[in-house]
């Protein structure tokens, strides 16, 4: 021990070991603005930066919690795996894959659903978790974005759905393709039960969840500067051989040209689609200032 | 005859063929028999070469730059085709072809890919890849067929939807989500048959129905085999590997059950006699639609509903 340890008194002693022990990502930066941001503080505001407003990725659960309820949320369809019915393998086996998307999110697949109310509107919300796989669309979120259907109808409840996805997951092959007619068969279901679906598009939304549910919504609604489309830039680019249009597949881009009805900050995003839920669904006003 | 790579021992021994018949015609000597004798081992190569194409062979085929489009098959299976056109709100889309016709005389509405064989009408046809409008014009063609219960009859062959600047900006993503969603319930029944290639939700797009059927070598695929090699593999050369594993073929996907009917094509692939390609989907969708046409509206639709939500694996 050197004279300065023992000079020191023992509280503000530090070493090597103990400075480690001081929990991982109290801070964090902003993608965008590179604010130094307080990770709690963050999380509290569905992660999006104080500072510049810009909306950085969100887990599936995470969106969920803060967009319903907190009292009475039943989840639906949590024990449904996936199979690697085409023994499919690429530089990776699909089984591979799928266990370590499993152990990363500690979900059985991309889709979370989850039955409860928001503002008191009973609602069936689902959400897409990117980290499984790029939030693919395969055989499982599939089936679960049916069984989400079928809850609506059971429960008189309208369905929300947020989505974030990169398409159909190759790795289920022709199985993944097909899911989008499922899906999209499902809500013609929805529809004829007079119940609404409001399909939140969030960054990304591409291919075959763009070309089938999150295009579907009786309101469509982006978060700001999502990439939305069907084709990817790079894929277009290619093909066109020309510059893409400044912010082209961007939510303003697509509202400018009528493919969605609204962009919303994901802060107003509980309150906004209570709002237009109690209108379609004709329950009582929301909002406090309504005089409904 | 317009010979694949892996057809090289085929094409060699063809031209060998060629050669004699020029000797024949200018000698005296009798070479008819061997002619017939090298007639018979083209066939017998052909067929073995034919009994085991790969993944990625098959692809080809289903590429083949003469392989029947969907205008040729509605030469030989209707009559009283009547084209019609335009999606009523921005423009007609010669990628995809539609119209209403009769077939073994009765009405039906036919709606199909369509491809160009030269180089002017390939670029008109934009290469066989829809754009919105096209999407629209097919589900306004659909739903005046369920008006007026006429069966649906769809022809799939294109390598996707146009991935254009445009095609974005008008909702390709929603004009091919409108049909998916329109198709599951429209109240008439339909066919749809893979001819070529059935690539992605440009495919699906035009392909929801009550019967799903594939020529022997066609493909129907969630990603071009390219397209796939180059995202997963991040290399687009091992295409051959991608088709492998996506398991593309026909045959491959009457094996999951995902096919109703694998049609046969002539020896060689379709390219060799159309006629007898469009025989074989004739008989077919005649069975079918008499099949589906004994059932009424309503339990029509309860099957098809119940196709689409069977549809999938998990546990």
């Amino acid at each position: 021990m050197s004279w300065l340890d023992k000079l020191l008194p023992s509280r503000i002693k530090t070493n090597g070991a103990s400075r480690r022990t001081v929990p991982e990502g109290v801070w964090t930066k902003c993608d965008n603005c590179n604010a130094v941001l307080y990770r709690a503080e963050l999380m509290r505001g569905l992660e999006v930066c104080p500072k510049c407003s810009h909306h950085m990725r969100i887990g599936a659960r995470s969106r969920l919690d803060g967009f319903l309820d907190r009292e009475v949320r039943v989840e639906i369809g949590s024990d449904i795996k996936p199979v690697d019915k085409f023994r499919f393998r690429d530089s990776k086996k699909y089984k591979d894959r799928l266990s370590s998307a499993c152990k990363e999110t500690g979900e059985n697949d991309a889709l979370i659903v989850i039955m409860g109310s928001v503002k008191e509107i009973p609602v069936v919300a689902v959400a897409f978790e990117f980290d499984f796989m790029g939030g693919s669309m395969g055989s499982v979120v599939g089936e679960k974005f049916v069984l989400a259907v079928d809850a609506c109808i059971d429960n008189d409840a309208p369905l929300v759905c947020f989505s974030a996805s990169g398409g159909a997951r190759m790795q289920e092959a022709l199985i993944s393709l097909f899911q989008m007619a499922k899906t999209s068969s499902a809500l013609a279901k929805l529809s004829k039960a007079g119940l609404p679906y409001i399909s939140v598009l969030t960054n990304p939304t591409m291919g075959g969840v763009s070309a089938s549910i999150a295009s579907l919504g009786d309101i469509n609604i982006a978060e700001p500067n999502a990439l939305i489309g069907f084709a990817g830039p790079r894929v277009i680019e290619q093909t066109v051989r020309q510059t893409l249009p400044e912010g082209f597949q961007k939510s303003e881009f697509l509202l400018e040209h009528g493919n969605i009805d609204m962009i919303l900050d994901r802060r107003d995003m509980r309150e906004r689609i209570a709002s237009l839920l109690s209108m379609l669904c004709h329950s009582q006003a929301t909002s406090k200032t309504g005089n409904g | 005859m317009n010979f694949l790579d892996f057809e090289q021992p085929i094409a060699e021994l063809e031209a060998k063929i060629e050669e004699l018949r020029y000797v024949d015609s200018d000698s005296k000597l009798n070479i008819h028999d061997e002619i017939t004798k090298l007639q018979k081992r083209s066939k017998e190569l052909t067929e073995s070469i034919f009994s085991s194409l790969s993944a990625w062979q098959v692809s080809q085929i289903a590429r083949h730059p003469l392989r029947p489009y969907t205008l040729d098959y509605i030469n030989r299976l209707f009559t009283d085709f009547n084209e019609l056109h335009g999606d009523r709100s921005f423009a007609n889309d010669p990628a995809i072809l539609t119209g209403i016709a009769r077939f073994d005389g009765n009405p039906v509405a036919v709606v199909g890919h369509q491809k160009g064989r030269d180089i002017k009408e390939r670029i008109y046809r934009n290469y066989g890849m829809p754009k919105p409008e096209g999407y629209r014009k097919a589900l306004r063609i659909m739903q005046l067929a369920e008006r007026f219960k006429l069966p649906v009859l769809t022809f799939i062959d294109t390598s996707g939807a146009y991935p254009g600047i445009g095609a974005e900006e008008r909702g390709q993503s929603e004009a091919i989500a409108r049909n998916l969603m329109a198709m599951s319930g429209l109240r008439t029944p339909i066919i749809a048959t893979v001819i070529g290639e059935g690539g992605s939700g440009g495919a699906l797009a035009i392909g929801v129905g009550d019967k799903l059927n594939m020529l022997q070598y066609s493909t129907y695929s969630v990603i071009s085999p390219e397209g796939c090699a180059s995202i997963l593999w991040k290399n687009s050369e091992k295409a051959k590997d991608a088709a492998e594993a996506l398991g593309v073929t026909a045959q491959r996907l009457q094996q999951l059950d995902l096919v109703d009917s694998v049609i046969n094509e002539p020896l060689g692939g379709a390219h060799r006699d159309y006629d007898q390609t469009a025989d074989g989907i004739r008989t077919t969708i005649k069975i079918q639609l008499n099949e589906l046409n004994q059932l009424g509206v309503e339990a029509l639709l309860d099957s098809r509903q119940k196709r689409l939500r069977a549809c999938g694996f998990f546990r």
